[in-house]
C-alpha cells in the first residue's frame, strides 16, 4: 500500500465521532465573523452597525490578490463590527450580527438536487471561486482561487483531493465523503475543469475503508477521477507529502506542488466548490468535529461560521470536569485556545477537548541523541540540531537547516522520549528567520 | 650524546635565525598601522562590551568615535550609556574634542500586569521565553499588549540590573540600570522604553501600552490605561500626548507636578522616587488610588 517515503508518526487515532452522522448545528442566536479567515491580506468590511444582512450578502471583501471575501453565514442586524477575540488568542475585527429569522439571498439555489452539467468556461470558474470566498479547508485556509491560477510556465497535469484526514481524533472529512460524495466528485470536475487537467486523484487513508469503497464506486461514474488507498501514517495530510505518496513526485525546497505539476485540494473544499459553482452559494459553513475523550456526545456538525465555539460544546454534552484544554483542530497540528466564546472560522476543522492527563506537558530531560526525530521528519530535517540551533539564538545555522522548509506537523516532539519542545524552538526560529529574511531584503 | 645536544642545538638554533629573519620581514610587509588614540579611547571606555551604544563592544566603539573624530572633528551623537558622561567627556578630551552633555536614562517597564492587577486565564505551558510566548496567544492575563513574564528582558540583561519578582511574576529594573537597550530590543511586546532619569530620580510614566478600548482593557488589567483622557485634559505643560486609547508622558516636556497621577482612575500612571505628600487631603488620592512604586530598588539592595 502506498505512503510517503521518509518519516512519518502513526499516533493512536481516536476517531470517536465516526458513526456520527452530519448534524445541521441550529441557528445561533449571535454570531460574530472575523474578516481576516484566510492566508494573506485581511479583508475589507463593508457594512457597518445597523445593516441589515441576508444569508449569504458579501460582508468583507478581500482586495489582494491573496485574500478572501467573507459572507454573512446568518441573516439580521449588524450589531457593530468590533475587536473580538480569536482562535489566534488576539483580537481581530469581527462583524457582530444579531440573527433575525433565516433569510437566504435569492440568487443561492437551495435545492436538494443534484447538478450534474457545468456550464461554466474555466475563467468563470475561477471567478466564482474567488467571489463566494472559497479557501482551503483542509486547515491552512489557502484562498482556492489561487490555487487555481497556473502560472505562467507552469501546466498542472494531475489534481491530487486530500481525503486522507490523517490526524487524530478528527472526523469531519470522512463523514463528508460518506455523506456528500456525489456533489463532491462534481465539485472535483469543476476544479478539473478550473485547472485544465483530466485526472483527479483522491487519496483516502485505509482506516477509512467504508469511505474508500463508497468512493470507488461512485467514481466509476465519473470521467478521469481515481480512489487510492493509502497507508495510515501521520502527516499524510500534508500537500508535499500526499503527492509523494500518490504520484512520487518531490517537491523541491522552498516551491509550491505546482513545479511538480500537481494540484492539492482537501475534500472539504470540492464540496464547497460545487455548492459555490453549481449551486451560486458562498461558502458560509463547513463541518466541525467536536470530540474528546471524556465528552458525552462526540459529533459532526454543519455549523455557520461565527457560531461560538462554547455553543458548539453545550451541544455535544457541555464540558467535562476534567477538561483541561481545549484545542481548535486536531491534536498534533491544533491550537490550544485562550478561551470557548471564540467564532468557528473557515479554517476551523474541529474542537478537541483535552482531559487533565493528556494536556499536561511532559518534564523535558536532556536529548538522548536517538535521532528519532530525524527519523520521523517527514521534510528529512534534521529537528534536534535545529531546535539546538534555535535555542542557542544562531539563527543563521538555522535558516542553513533549511528550517524554512518545516511544515510544524509535530512528528518530531510526538515521538521524542525526552520529551524535548522541539517543535517549539524549531518554530521560534523560523519566526525569528523570516524577521532576518525581510530585514535583508528591506536593505 | 654529547653530540647529539650540540647537533640538536645547532639545528634548532639555525631554524630559530631563519625564521626570525623571514617573519621580521613579513611583519614589515603587511604592518597595519594604527591610530594609538584607539587604544587610549578604548582604554577610558567603561569595557562592558553591552553594545548599548550600537557598535560590537568597547573596542568597535572605540574606533568609529577615532574615525568620526578625524573624519568630523566631533563626536556629537555618540554615546556610551554605560560610562555616562563621565567616560564621554574623558573619551572627548583624549580626542582633544567636547563631548555633548546627554541626560542620564534608565530602562522603564510601561506595564503593570502583575498576577495581582491582571489575574491569570489561562495556564501557557510551552518554553519559558516571551518571545514564543508572544507568537502563541495574548498570553496568560488575556491582555495582548502585557508583559509575559517569561524574563526575556532578565536574560537579555548584562548589568543583573532588572530581576523577576517571584511574588507578582514581573520584571523589576534596579538603579543600576545604564540604559544600555539590551531589554528594550529583548522584549517582543516593546513594553521597555529608555526615559530620562529625571531631577533626583523623579520619574512619572503611564505604565501601560494597551491600545484596546476602555472596556476590553479593564476587563484584563485592573491598572490597565483605558484612554479616558483626564490626564491629557489636566497636564499644564502639554507633556501627555493621546493616541489609539493610550496615554503617553512625553519625559522631556514632563514637569513632575504629579496632576496626572491624582486623575488617573486606574492607576496606571506610576510615580517614582517621590517623597511622601504630607499636606494634601486623602480624599482624591483614595479615589485615585495611585499605586506608589517607592524605592523598590533599596529594598531589594537590603534582600541581598
Amino acid at each position: 500500500m502506498k505512503t510517503f517515503k521518509i518519516g512519518g508518526v502513526h499516533p493512536a487515532e481516536n476517531k470517536f465521532s465516526a458513526d456520527q452522522a452530519i448534524e445541521v448545528f441550529e441557528l445561533p442566536k449571535q454570531v460574530s465573523i472575523p474578516i481576516g479567515q484566510s492566508l494573506g491580506a485581511p479583508s475589507k468590511a463593508i457594512v457597518a452597525k445597523g445593516d441589515v444582512v441576508k444569508v449569504g450578502q458579501l460582508i468583507a471583501k478581500g482586495e489582494a490578490f491573496i485574500s478572501s471575501n467573507i459572507h454573512s453565514s446568518v441573516s439580521g442586524k449588524v450589531l457593530k463590527v468590533d475587536d473580538v477575540l480569536d482562535q489566534s488568542g488576539y483580537r481581530k475585527t469581527s462583524v457582530i450580527i444579531t440573527v433575525e429569522g433565516d433569510e437566504w439571498e435569492e440568487s443561492i439555489d437551495r435545492s436538494k438536487e443534484l447538478k450534474k452539467d457545468i456550464s461554466l468556461s474555466k475563467e468563470e470558474i475561477v471567478k466564482k471561486v474567488h467571489e463566494m470566498g472559497i479557501v482551503g479547508l483542509g486547515g491552512a485556509t489557502f484562498p482556492s482561487h489561487v490555487k487555481l491560477m497556473v502560472p505562467q510556465g507552469k501546466k498542472a497535469d494531475v489534481l491530487i483531493i486530500n481525503g486522507v484526514e490523517c490526524e487524530p481524533y478528527l472526523t469531519a472529512d470522512h463523514r463528508l465523503m460518506l455523506e456528500k460524495a456525489d456533489e463532491m466528485m462534481v465539485g472535483i470536475q469543476v476544479l478539473m475543469k478550473g485547472l485544465e487537467v483530466d485526472r483527479a486523484i483522491i487519496g483516502i487513508e485505509n482506516n477509512k475503508p467504508d469511505a474508500i469503497e463508497h468512493l470507488k464506486t461512485i467514481a466509476q461514474k465519473y470521467q478521469g477521477i481515481e480512489v487510492e488507498a493509502l497507508k495510515v501514517q501521520y502527516p499524510q495530510g500534508g500537500e508535499k507529502q500526499l503527492i509523494d505518496a500518490l504520484i512520487g513526485r518531490q517537491v523541491p525546497s522552498g516551491k509550491l506542488p505546482i513545479e511538480v505539476g500537481a494540484v492539492v485540494n482537501n475534500v472539504g473544499t470540492a464540496f464547497a466548490v460545487y455548492e459555490a459553482v453549481q449551486k451560486n452559494k458562498p461558502l458560509f459553513e463547513r463541518v466541525v468535529t467536536v470530540t474528546g475523550k471524556s465528552l458525552s456526545k462526540p459529533g459532526n456538525y454543519m455549523v455557520r461560521v461565527g457560531t461560538s465555539i462554547n455553543e458548539l460544546i453545550e451541544k455535544a454534552g457541555g464540558i467535562p470536569e476534567d477538561t483541561a484544554k481545549i484545542v481548535s483542530g486536531g491534536p498534533m497540528m491544533g491550537k490550544a485556545l485562550n478561551g470557548i466564546d471564540i467564532p468557528v472560522v473557515k479554517g476551523t476543522s474541529g474542537v478537541l477537548l483535552f482531559k487533565e492527563n493528556e494536556a499536561k506537558r511532559i518534564e523535558p530531560t536532556n536529548c538522548i541523541r536517538c535521532g528519532k526525530c530525524i527519523t520521523v521528519c517527514p521534510m528529512g530535517l534534521e529537528p534536534v540540531l535545529i531546535a539546538q540551533y534555535s535555542e542557542a539564538e544562531m539563527y543563521e545555522n538555522v535558516e542553513a537547516e533549511s528550517a524554512l522548509d518545516c511544515i510544524e506537523c509535530g512528528s518530531c516532539q510526538y515521538t521524542c522520549p525526552a520529551a524535548r519542545p522541539l517543535l517549539d524552538y524549531i518554530r521560534l526560529g523560523k519566526f525569528r528567520v523570516g524577521q532576518i529574511i525581510r530585514n535583508r531584503s528591506k536593505k | 650524546m654529547n653530540d647529539v645536544i650540540i647537533y640538536a642545538v645547532i639545528s634548532l638554533g639555525l631554524i630559530g635565525a631563519v625564521s626570525a629573519v623571514i617573519l621580521y620581514f613579513v611583519a614589515q610587509k603587511f604592518k597595519v598601522i594604527e591610530d594609538p588614540k584607539i587604544d587610549l579611547a578604548e582604554e577610558a571606555l567603561p569595557a562592558a562590551n553591552c553594545g548599548g551604544c550600537g557598535y560590537p563592544g568597547c573596542r568597535g566603539f572605540a574606533e568609529a568615535l577615532v574615525k568620526s573624530a578625524n573624519e568630523k572633528q566631533s563626536i556629537d551623537g555618540f554615546n556610551c550609556p554605560v560610562g555616562g558622561n563621565d567616560v564621554m567627556a574623558a573619551v572627548a578630551g583624549i580626542l582633544g574634542l567636547i563631548a555633548e552633555e546627554k541626560e542620564p536614562q534608565i530602562a522603564v517597564i510601561r506595564c503593570s500586569g502583575s498576577s495581582e492587577n491582571a489575574p491569570k486565564k489561562v495556564n501557557y505551558d510551552g518554553p519559558a521565553t516571551c518571545a514564543f510566548a508572544h507568537n502563541l496567544s495574548s498570553g496568560e492575563s488575556g491582555c495582548p499588549y502585557g508583559c509575559l513574564g517569561c524574563g526575556d528582558c532578565v536574560a537579555a540583561c548584562d548589568f543583573d540590573a532588572i530581576y523577576m519578582d517571584e511574588e507578582t511574576g514581573f520584571p523589576i529594573v534596579k538603579d543600576n540600570c545604564v540604559a544600555c537597550g539590551a531589554c528594550v530590543i529583548a522584549c517582543p511586546r516593546n513594553i521597555i522604553e529608555l526615559r530620562n532619569k529625571g531631577k533626583k530620580d523623579r520619574r512619572i510614566f503611564v505604565s501601560c501600552i494597551n491600545e484596546e478600548k476602555g472596556g476590553p482593557a479593564k476587563k484584563n488589567c485592573q491598572v490597565a490605561c483605558i484612554g479616558c483622557g483626564k490626564c491629557f485634559k489636566v497636564c499644564p505643560f502639554e507633556a501627555i500626548t493621546m493616541n489609539n486609547n493610550l496615554a503617553y508622558i512625553d519625559y522631556e516636556k514632563c514637569k513632575l507636578c504629579r496632576k496626572c497621577v491624582l486623575e488617573c482612575p486606574t492607576g496606571a500612571i506610576h510615580e517614582l522616587n517621590f517623597p511622601p505628600k504630607k499636606d494634601k487631603p486623602t480624599e482624591p488620592a483614595e479615589l485615585a488610588e495611585p499605586k506608589v512604586i517607592k524605592a523598590e530598588t533599596k529594598e531589594e539592595n537590603n534582600k541581598e
